[in-house]
């Protein structure tokens, strides 16, 4: 099976120490994959520099034939090929206040794909179905409870059929019978042929859900840690 | 004495000063406007801390004879004079007032001491087709607000069409009939001359015949009637010793007129009122109460209509100099922040004065529009950092969410922060807009006449603030009440909104 992201010699400096360094490893699509760790040592700046967020020192990250490399975060016109590769859903889940449930999903469809309202609409209700939050769909993000903001969180980042999806903290706000929905959620979508990389400090869930898990230690992290 | 030690006993000097100011029981406190300026009564050249005037003189006259001590002057806004010596800030009011029936109603009026003439002043190009106010329908005329020449110039709007334009000085009209802003000025004959001179005896010329005539008056208290008389009694003997045929040829001001008045007012049994030519202009107290309505329900639409183009002009431009400020190139943030505060650091007054009138040679606005200039720029200064604060507090996750998504830094701004940031808006702009409707006040300055300055003309010929500034008040409330009321609504709806 081919890497859908494949990180080489991954290096970020952060406040002149080197937050990451020399890191590399590849997620495959169909597989599910654990970034492990206590808090502070770089997972979510990991997800934020594949997400064409942050910036980075050294290395290179390639996903699905795109590369970054660095330096600067290129232009946003230049890194629209990665937007359509890479759905990343936020911990605080970072729902558009002023929108639906609807409408967040619609949003890139309508005017990113520059679907027609209808056409969005009827892609956006079906996400929203398969990830069990059909009914929600008129409610606004601060009527929503913690599962099913992430949800529709998911929904919004899949829109664009993204072949990976990026996920911070995805039990942070969930009790058990909500972990046990979410992991079923993930398996379905890694069985869709799509590639997961999670950001996590809940061993449980990486151990019961996840393929591989990658420890990544306090500074200074170690030349190769997967 | 420490530096500051020195400067709390100055401003507690000062303070005594004031709080004492009235305690001089000698002197015959006399309040004029020195801002009127010469001949009436103008600060001294020689030592600007003291006045001199032809009025000044005849206050001196007027002490002398009353055995009184020294005269002592207090500034006092034109305007304000009768509401002034009612409240008892001064004995005497002298200052070019006219003698008016309101004025005889209301307060104690001194005997007429000096006859005037209302003559229109119009450009040199004019003066062969400009003839008499019957000659201006549909142009604009301009004088002093509050004035017998603005009474006949209402009069004369409703039977020949002309335009008032009423100023709150007398130096402005002059200069703006020159520029061609206005097509003619009514104003005292002592006051065109003045202006002709000052404006080197060129631009414009006195029409010879006279609009209306009137006469100056000391304005007393109405409680002071007998200090009254015996200052009528001193301005008799004035008029018989020569002595204020002296004072008025000093000043220049002194004509034939002037002594055929002294006779009539020397002649067995006359009386004080001598208002002749301009009764019918000035209508009975009551009925004017009423008349007033329609024309303070037209400021109030003219305050409306000023406040809300001026906020619209403020809310596209703050929007311009917001966007400027976060996303422009280096050069474009260092001018919006340079505008910025430089609007927000100078007062509006100089802002409207230096539109309107110091601008007037580049490029000559009308009043209404260079008042919604100042207006509409002034607040875009505060709307800029408006809505800047509020696109600074959408949070970064938000935007972040929107690009991870493809979603262009315009998209972005225009789908996600625009409308998050609108919402923190509100209530701030909302204050901002009820504080714009009370600052459209201040472009009274400038001619527009609006609510607060058509309050001040009714107040002013009904002798009493009590009643207008209570009509006042409620058109003010009855304005911003309910757009404060809307806009808490708009907040709350706009809680969760579809784009």
């Amino acid at each position: 099976m081919t890497s859908l992201l494949t990180i080489y010699g991954l290096g970020v400096r952060y406040d002149s120490r080197d937050l990451i360094r020399g890191l590399s490893f590849a997620v495959r699509r169909g597989e599910i994959v654990a970034l492990m760790g206590p808090s502070g040592v770089g997972k979510t700046t990991i997800l934020r520099v594949v997400a064409g967020l942050q910036a980075f020192d050294s290395g290179q990250v390639i996903v699905d034939g795109f590369a970054l490399g660095p330096g600067p975060i290129p232009a946003e016109s230049r890194l629209r090929p990665l937007r359509r590769r890479v759905g990343l859903v936020f911990q605080a889940h970072a729902l558009f206040e002023h929108l639906s449930a609807l409408d967040n999903v619609t949003l890139a469809l309508r005017h990113v794909l520059g679907q027609s309202r209808p056409e969005a609409e009827l892609l956006a209700t079906k996400l929203l179905a398969e990830l069990d939050v059909g009914s929600r769909a008129a409610a606004w993000p601060r009527q929503l409870s913690g599962g099913e903001a992430q949800r529709v969180a998911i929904a919004r980042a899949l829109a664009l059929d993204p072949p990976l999806l990026l996920m911070d903290e995805p039990t942070a706000a969930l009790d058990a019978a909500r972990r046990t929905g979410l992991g079923t959620t993930l398996r379905r979508l890694a069985q869709q042929g799509r590639g997961l990389l999670l950001a996590t400090h809940d061993m449980e869930f990486a151990r019961d859900y996840a393929d591989r898990a990658i420890t990544l230690a306090s500074a200074p992290p170690p030349a190769d840690a997967h | 004495m420490n530096g500051a030690g020195a400067a709390i006993g100055c401003v507690c000097g000062i303070a005594l000063g004031l709080l004492t100011q009235h305690d001089q029981s000698r002197a015959l406190v006399w309040g004029g406007d020195a801002e009127g300026g010469a001949p009436f009564v103008e600060a001294d050249p020689a030592d600007p801390s003291t006045v001199r005037g032809f009025d000044v003189e005849v206050a001196a006259r007027i002490a002398g004879g009353l055995r009184h001590g020294p005269a002592r002057f207090v500034q006092v806004q034109w305007s304000n004079i009768d509401q002034s010596v009612e409240r008892g800030d001064f004995a005497l009011g002298l200052s070019g007032v006219e003698d008016t029936p309101v004025r005889r109603t209301r307060h104690a009026v001194t005997l007429p001491y000096f006859e005037f003439r209302e003559v229109l002043a119009v450009r040199t190009a004019d003066q062969d087709r400009i003839r008499g106010l019957r000659d201006l329908r549909g142009r604009r005329v301009g004088t002093l607000g509050a004035t017998i020449a603005y009474e006949l110039l209402l009069a004369a709007r409703d039977s020949t069409g002309i335009i008032p334009v009423s100023y709150d000085d007398d130096v402005h009209p002059y200069a703006d009939l020159v520029a061609g802003r206005l097509d003619a000025v009514l104003l005292d004959h002592i006051i065109a001359q003045r202006a002709l001179k000052r404006n080197g005896n060129e631009g414009f010329v006195i029409l010879p015949a006279a609009a209306a005539i009137g006469h100056y008056v000391g304005v007393l208290a109405k409680r002071d009637s007998a200090l009254r008389d015996s200052i009528d009694a001193v301005l008799r003997e004035a008029m018989r010793d020569g002595s204020l045929e002296q004072i008025f040829r000093r000043w220049q001001v002194w004509d034939d007129s002037q002594g055929a008045l002294f006779e009539r007012v020397l002649r067995p049994g006359a009386g004080g009122g001598t208002t002749a030519g301009r009764d019918g202009a000035v209508a009975a107290a009551p009925s004017r109460a009423l008349a007033y309505l329609p024309s303070l329900a037209r400021a109030a639409g003219v305050t409306l209509l000023l406040s809300f183009l001026s906020m619209a002009l403020a809310v596209l431009v703050g929007l311009a100099l917001a966007s400027g400020r976060l996303y422009g190139p280096l050069p474009l943030r260092i001018f919006t922040t340079g505008y910025i505060e430089l609007v927000r650091g100078t007062p509006l007054l100089l802002q409207l004065f230096v539109i309107y009138y110091g601008l007037a040679g580049v490029v000559r606005l009308p009043a209404f529009l260079a008042a919604l200039v100042a207006l509409g720029l002034n607040y875009a200064a505060y709307e800029a950092e408006i809505y800047r604060g509020a696109l600074e507090a959408v949070p970064r996750p938000q935007l972040e969410a929107g690009r991870t998504l493809g979603l262009s830094e315009a998209q972005i701004l225009r789908l996600v922060r625009a409308p998050q940031a609108l919402r923190y808006a509100m209530a701030p702009m909302t204050n901002d807009f009820v504080a714009l409707l009370k600052d459209s006040s201040l472009v009274s300055v400038i001619t527009v006449v609006e609510l607060t300055k058509q309050t001040a003309i009714y107040a002013t010929n009904v002798g009493s603030w009590v009643v207008p500034g209570l009509l006042c008040a409620i058109v003010y409330l009855a304005m911003s009440l309910p757009l404060s009321r809307l806009a808490r609504r708009l907040e709350r709806r706009w809680g969760g909104r579809s784009s």
